[in-house]
């Protein structure tokens, strides 16, 4: 039997990270992948026959310094490709277009309050930036690194200078409302501009504490917070990362769907020695590394007889519950949209930042949302290969459908969502219903049972602030290491989590080659 | 909610037993215990305090909570949850347990009745619902249910008990050792008798169904009228515990769930119970932190003292020297022992200075005055009641 | 014309206060209160005869002791009275008894969750512990993270020093509290839905958060981290209404020399050369001091009684955008008779308590939708108290009168301006909800006051009639509080300050904002302090 150094559970695009780096210093690495092909959220897969689509649909912050380093662009990715303007859509064709620091679309005090809010909110970020590509330091520790840390977060913030100190330690914490309420007046800019904040979350515009933090987040990243879909879409990510992984030595199995993780006991305490496959075979490794989610990889792969139950009971208070919901649209023709020459960009249906939160007040109560809110994103304009010629795929993000229906998720229950979603985007497509020759909604639940993540949530757990840095996913696993020896995560339940960013698996790999 | 007692809501519960006991508790002396009426005393605390150690009392143990835990991960469940291997525990066999957050700070202590091999009940001193729930999460197969208010439990206490349930007709007794579980038929139902007690001295303790307390009572009061059988409170209770150096929640230790200020609880290696914690045994909550404590040393260890002279020690501090200039520990119980005839304490002192000398400054008062003095204190290493009855079996039929 | 060392704008308790510690300095103060009577929110009003009603603020339970004791305030004629316990309504006949006794609390608890019985004990273990850390933080002027001040780094370490203390887990459980909802947070300790209603009813009173809103876990905090005689979490009643707060503070003012004018609004703060040098009354009277002390809220303080010329760049707009909104609704209720409630029994002593409406979860939910959505719901929050039933003082024998605090109520209609009859049919949604639970409720009463986010800003002068004068929320708090950068109670024109609950520690009857304020002055004035530092006794 072959014996690895260490097995990754999960050929996500973190786990196919920390697999590549792993074997690139010269690690035996096994991933293990349950699904038939590799990519977990990021995989293609066809949904109506010669038309396929991943639930993630584009990047808005894959860390460059991983594709250097893992040399994607030699296998296919270029993560400096152009990113695609962000359009707010108006009923009447008149839209907001945010692209980069560009805004077109709204009146001249707003473009100027732009201006205005780009600058601080990019300062505001770079005070971030810096944990990305990091293990987050442990509270309460006496070591030199960890407080180093903390005190270079210290320096950071006095670096931004009084006034933008004390403004960013009152922003941070802000509803995405009432920053946008502070800044701007145009609604369809202010629901665009608070979506990258809100979006995967269990949070509406006037829920404080998260949202700003959330956006900042995605502003810190390397491109300032802006999509792209590189050339071949979300799959040559996917692929390249596969690429990579297999060119440094990686083995990938796939339909290998792993059971638990095999954990030894002796006098010292517990170590993880390798998996058990659901079909009964054993494989051992000198360590384990899981890309699954916490609660999945804690409860049911680990087993709570293994953990501490203060441990196992933070880990099952883990907000998962996802809320977003995908549709897939196969088209005969390219969607038009009133008032737009080309649907290229990640368009948002959000009238106003009421619209967001009264969707969300329904979801909230285990309802269908009436008016769902949504990012449309037209995937086979930059991947021909999604679709037969000449014809396109929709891919849209619904907000916010509930993972735990009142009732059940029955089929009538997901087709009448499916409908209530697609009426929507005609009234801005009108011609829509004419073009849709195959369709697929996949609630949270569909996603939870389809791509074997807890709550369905893309995340793997809420991006809230007690759930953020080195509380993710909490205290005692924050730092990729768990309470079992030998166990690792390096999924987007930890630091710096959730996107296609790659940060979690970089951060294991580095954590566990020391 | 409109009962007839507008009250009721906020009355504390009776316990089965609770119609024979009023009769008896001729000074009204109740105080409570998980929301039931409980006696403080009955007749005078120290004269039950004599039966238990001369004949025999009994004790109302219905406040305590019970659990059952059944199922066939139940026993892993346990075991995860308390510091013993559970797995050495054989049916219709007990053991002392105590259990501890992830930190290694104690819980609460109970004892685990293993009834077949997938069937326990715990049994402890303070709720302990949300934290069993907790601890069953992740197993598929357990469940847990709050079986206080359907098992009445009755403790008999003290050298003759074996008599009187000779005398009640209980074939087995006879049997069964210290720790041992006994079910008996008992009028077309039955009657659990295990070999347990808090007093240190021979004893048992004797579960059934509600319905049939006050038969159990009444068929044990009637057999027990020749042995000198009376029921004892609270009072005599704490008397009897702290002869045994058996530890109390409030006195000795502070439940890690219910402590404001961390330094507040404490570890079972402070509290002298390191042997309940075992290593060898497969995971349990709080090893980690354990066996750091164990591998450091408690900074606290619990302390039998024996104390010059004869006023009790409650509440006072503990020195390393006769000027009382380094402080060193407190007293969390202590009392004069009628049985051994000496001033007896527990305390809580700093593992350091538990080579050196120990001093305790006690406060006392004659008629209204307040003194105080200094006095030494002599560590002892077994309990200060140990009598080879409460070991022996068959015990002595007095 | 008259000269002062301080004028006051406003005696509600704070301004009260502050200007007690001025005096008791040896200032000469004068308060100037636009209404013809005192107190503010803090207020007790004959509005019926033969009934004192505590209009506005109705329970108190963080009035700091220290300041009671040092102000004296017992011999001021203040009895605080802890009530005994608070009957807890169900969407249906569900009831929910808090007893003031812990093994009565403990049985009625286990009545609807053994679990939860038993996690309300870890429950209020940890709300003390969190308590003890904020509770340091009352009577201290938060430090400024970004100044390079000895005091204010000095300030800062303390803080990290007690947040630090805390330990690896306790500081991530702390987060937790400090910006979960209050519905999240409690699903760590309870399952029953009625227990957790109870427990996070105190998270939304005064906010315009629901009890899903992230941060309502902390307003939950700032409500029970109060206490009467060392009881964390227990409220009390002033003997004679909340008003006698006020007077007992105001007695102890004018005992130290200080001046109290009603009748007296501010219509303008002067300012000149850059220095705040007096105030002009609504009649035209001009006061000049040498400093002038706000009890206003921010935005009122900035953006109605002064001159946006006088203030530096963007002041203005950080008042414009500080959050005070309204979202609280209260009728005050004469009835002729003790009102009885189904599903209660007729124990004296917990009919002595409070009751809360609360319903479930989601019922306190749907009534934030309604609110977000520019009306009220028909199904609203209510807590109510009955103060008669032990204070002999504020209503006839035989007689009661009841205090009903509403979550939520906006301040402004989506469907228009408020009027007389919207506030009158805003009532009549309480008194048909009270009549739900106490058929017969109606015929009792005997008169009634209703007021709207409206009512309480047109007559107290709080903004959008916000009764925090401010959200609570962490971009409000510490040394957020009112903005950041002018948390330590001085204000950005020279010699003006604020001392009302727009500066830290926030809102509740408690007279810290008011004596913190009154530290900071007389440190700038280089007289000795007169304020006690700490307040919590040994916990």
């Amino acid at each position: 039997m072959d014996r690895y150094d260490a097995i990754i559970i999960g050929a996500g695009h973190n786990g196919l990270v920390c697999a590549a780096y792993l074997a690139k210093n010269g690690q035996r690495v096994l991933v293990l992948e349950a699904a038939a092909t590799a990519g977990g959220l990021g995989a293609s897969r066809e949904f109506h026959p010669g038309f396929r689509a991943s639930i993630a649909h584009s990047v808005s912050h894959f860390s460059q310094a991983i594709a250097d380093d893992l040399q994607l662009a030699s296998f296919g990715f270029d993560p400096a490709s152009d990113p695609i303007p962000t359009i707010g859509l108006g009923l009447d064709g008149n839209h907001i277009v945010i692209d980069g620091t560009k805004l077109l679309g709204a009146g001249s005090d707003d473009v100027a309050a732009y201006g205005r809010y780009c600058k601080s909110m990019h300062r505001f970020a770079d005070v971030l930036k810096p944990f990305w590509l990091k293990t987050m330091p442990r509270i309460g520790s006496a070591n030199f690194a960890d407080l180093a840390a903390f005190g270079n977060i210290g320096l950071k913030l006095r670096r931004l200078g009084r006034k933008d100190m004390q403004e960013f330690l009152r922003v941070a914490s802000l509803p995405a409302r009432d920053l946008m309420d502070e800044n701007f007046e145009n609604e369809i800019l202010k629901a665009t501009l608070s979506w990258d904040g809100l979006l995967g979350a269990k949070m509406a515009p006037r829920s404080p504490n998260s949202a700003v933090l959330a956006l900042l987040y995605r502003l810190s990243g390397e491109a300032r917070g802006a999509h792209a879909i590189a050339a071949g879409g979300v799959n040559a990510l996917i692929s390249s990362l596969r690429g990579a992984a297999e060119a440094a030595g990686v083995r990938l199995r796939y339909n290998a769907d792993v059971a638990r993780i095999l954990i030894s006991e002796s006098g010292d305490g517990l170590s993880a020695t390798g998996v058990e496959l659901r079909n009964g075979e054993r494989v051992e490794a000198d360590r384990v590394i899981s890309s699954a989610d916490p609660k999945t990889t804690f409860v049911n792969l680990v087993g709570v007889q293994y953990l501490d139950i203060g441990f196992t009971n933070r880990i099952r208070r883990l907000r998962c519950d996802g809320y977003v919901a995908k549709l897939h649209l196969a088209l005969s023709e390219l969607p038009l949209f009133d008032g737009l020459q080309q649907p290229d960009g990640r368009l948002i249906i959000a009238p106003d930042m009421d619209a967001i939160e009264f969707a969300f007040d329904d979801a909230k109560y285990g309802e269908s949302p009436k008016n769902p809110v949504m990012e449309i994103v037209l995937p086979s304009l930059h991947d021909p290969s999604v679709a037969p010629d000449g014809q396109h795929v929709l891919s849209a993000h619904v907000m916010y459908v509930p993972l735990k229906l009142q009732g059940g998720w029955t089929d009538a229950a997901r087709d009448q969502m499916c409908e209530r979603t697609i009426d929507i985007i005609a009234r801005y497509a009108p011609r829509i219903r004419e073009q849709i020759t195959g369709q697929e909604f996949l609630t949270p639940a569909d996603i939870e049972r389809q791509y074997r993540v807890t709550g369905g949530h893309w995340h793997h757990t809420e991006f809230a602030v007690d759930q953020m840095l080195m509380m993710r996913p909490t205290y005692g696993a924050a730092q990729y290491q768990t309470p079992v020896p030998g166990l690792f995560l390096c999924g987007a339940g930890s630091h710096p989590g959730g996107d296609l960013v790659g940060g979690a698996g970089h951060n294991a790999a580095q954590v566990i080659l020391g | 909610m409109n009962s007839a007692d507008p009250y009721a809501g906020e009355r504390l519960k009776l316990s089965p037993f609770h119609p024979r006991q009023r009769e008896l508790n001729i000074r009204d002396a109740w105080s409570a215990w998980n929301g039931y009426k409980f006696a403080d005393y009955y007749y005078d605390a120290e004269y039950e305090y004599f039966c238990v150690r001369n004949t025999c009392g009994t004790y109302d143990i219905c406040p305590m909570q019970k659990y059952e835990i059944r199922g066939n991960d139940a026993e892993a469940m346990l075991n995860r949850m308390v510091t013993r291997d559970v797995k050495k525990i054989k049916v219709n066999r007990v053991a002392y347990c105590v259990w501890c957050t992830d930190e290694g700070r104690m819980i609460d202590d109970g004892t685990i009745f293993r009834l077949a091999n997938d069937r326990f009940m715990l049994t402890c001193g303070s709720p302990c619902n949300a934290w069993l729930e907790k601890s069953a999460f992740g197993f598929d197969e357990v469940q847990v249910a709050d079986i206080t208010d359907r098992l009445a439990a009755l403790s008999l206490q003290g050298p003759t008990s074996f008599a009187v349930l000779q005398a009640m007709g209980l074939a087995g007794t006879e049997s069964a050792k210290p720790f041992d579980i006994l079910t008996l038929p008992f009028h077309d139902d039955t009657l659990m008798v295990s070999r347990t007690g808090f007093t240190g001295d021979l004893g048992y303790e004797l579960w059934i169904k509600p319905d049939l307390a006050l038969r159990l009572w009444d068929e044990l009061y009637a057999a027990g009228g020749d042995y000198g059988i009376q029921p004892y409170g609270e009072a005599a209770t704490n008397m009897a515990r702290l002869e045994a150096a058996f530890i109390m929640p409030a006195m000795e230790f502070n439940e890690a769930l219910r402590t404001v200020n961390f330094e507040h609880d404490q570890t079972p290696f402070e509290l002298n119970l390191g042997w309940l914690v075992d290593f060898k045994k497969p995971h349990f909550s709080g090893r980690r932190a354990l066996l750091e404590e164990k591998r450091r040393g408690p900074k606290y260890t619990l302390t039998k003292l024996d104390i010059e002279g004869n006023k009790p020690a409650d509440g006072s501090y503990i020195y390393s020297n006769r000027r009382c200039t380094q402080e060193v520990g407190y007293v969390t119980s202590a009392m004069w022992s009628p049985a051994v005839k000496a001033n007896i304490a527990l305390a809580m002192i700093e593992t350091k200075y538990l080579q050196g000398e120990l001093w305790v400054e006690i406060y006392y008062e004659k008629e209204l005055r307040q003194y105080s003095r200094v006095v030494k204190c002599t560590q002892k290493q077994k309990p200060f009641w140990t009598p080879a009855r409460a070991r022996a079996t068959p015990p002595p039929n007095y | 014309m008259s000269h002062y060392d301080a004028i006051i704008i406003g005696a509600g308790h704070n301004g009260l206060t502050n200007a007690a510690y001025l005096a008791k300095a040896g200032l000469n103060v004068v308060v100037v209160e636009k209404n013809e009577y005192i107190g503010g929110a803090a207020v007790s009003r004959e509005l019926h005869e033969g009934w004192t009603y505590s209009s506005c603020s109705y329970v108190c339970s963080m009035m700091r002791q220290a300041l009671h004791r040092d102000l004296d305030l017992g011999r001021h004629g203040l009895l605080l009275v802890p009530y005994l316990g608070t009957i807890n309504f169900g969407d249906g006949d569900e009831r929910l008894f808090s007893y003031h006794n812990e093994e009565a609390a403990h049985l009625e608890l286990k009545r609807h969750s053994k679990r939860d019985a038993d996690a309300m004990h870890r429950f209020q273990t940890d709300l003390t512990r969190y308590s003890q850390l904020i509770r340091k933080t009352l009577l201290r002027t938060p430090p400024d993270p970004a100044s390079f001040k000895p005091r204010d780094i000095k300030e800062l370490l303390y803080l990290a020093k007690q947040f630090w203390k805390l330990g690896e887990n306790e500081i991530y459980e702390y987060v937790r509290f400090f910006t979960m909802s209050a519905a999240e947070y409690l699903d760590d300790y309870f399952e029953n839905d009625m227990i957790k209603a109870a427990m996070a009813s105190p998270g939304i009173i005064g906010t315009a958060l629901g009890v899903y809103s992230p941060g309502s876990a902390y307003i939950l905090l700032h409500h029970v981290m109060g206490d009467v005689d060392g009881s964390i979490g227990a409220w009390g009643l002033a003997r004679g209404g909340m008003g006698a707060i006020s007077n007992a503070i105001a007695s102890a003012l004018q005992e130290h020399g200080g001046e109290i004018r009603t009748n007296a609004g501010v219509q303008q703060i002067l300012v000149e050369g850059g220095n705040a040098v007096g105030v002009v009354l609504a009649n035209g009277d001009e006061i000049r001091a040498r400093i002038v002390v706000s009890n206003l809220d921010a935005k009122r303080t900035f953006t109605q009684v002064m001159d946006k010329n006088n203030l530096p760049d963007g002041i203005y707009e950080k008042a414009k955008n500080f959050k005070i909104r309204g979202s609280s609704g209260k009728v005050n209720i004469a009835l002729s008779g003790l009102p009885k409630f189904t599903g209660v029994p007729e124990n004296r002593y917990i009919n002595r308590g409070g009751q809360a409406f609360t319903g479930s979860l989601a019922t306190m939910e749907r009534a934030y939708d309604c609110w977000k959505r520019g009306r009220w719901s028909d199904d609203p929050f209510i807590e109510s108290v009955i103060p008669s039933a032990w204070d002999p003082t504020v209503a006839p024998p035989g007689k009661h009168w009841m205090s009903n605090f509403i979550q939520y109520c906006p301040p402004r209609l989506a469907s228009g301006p408020w009027t007389p009859e919207k506030r009158d049919q805003f009532g009549q949604t309480v008194v048909d909800k009270l009549e739900k639970y106490s058929p017969g409720f109606k015929d009792l009463i005997v008169h009634m006051e209703v007021r709207t986010p409206h009512e309480i800003e047109q007559e107290i002068g709080l903004t959008e009639g916000n009764i925090f004068q401010g959200e609570l929320t962490i971009d409000q708090l510490l040394f957020n509080r009112p903005f950041p950068g002018y948390a330590q109670y001085r204000m950005p024109v020279k010699n003006l300050y604020m001392c009302g609950s727009s500066t830290h520690p926030g809102g509740g009857v408690s007279s810290a904002c008011g004596a913190n304020a009154a530290r900071e002055i007389l440190m700038d004035l280089k007289r000795p302090n007169t304020v006690p530092e700490d307040d919590f006794y040994d916990e």
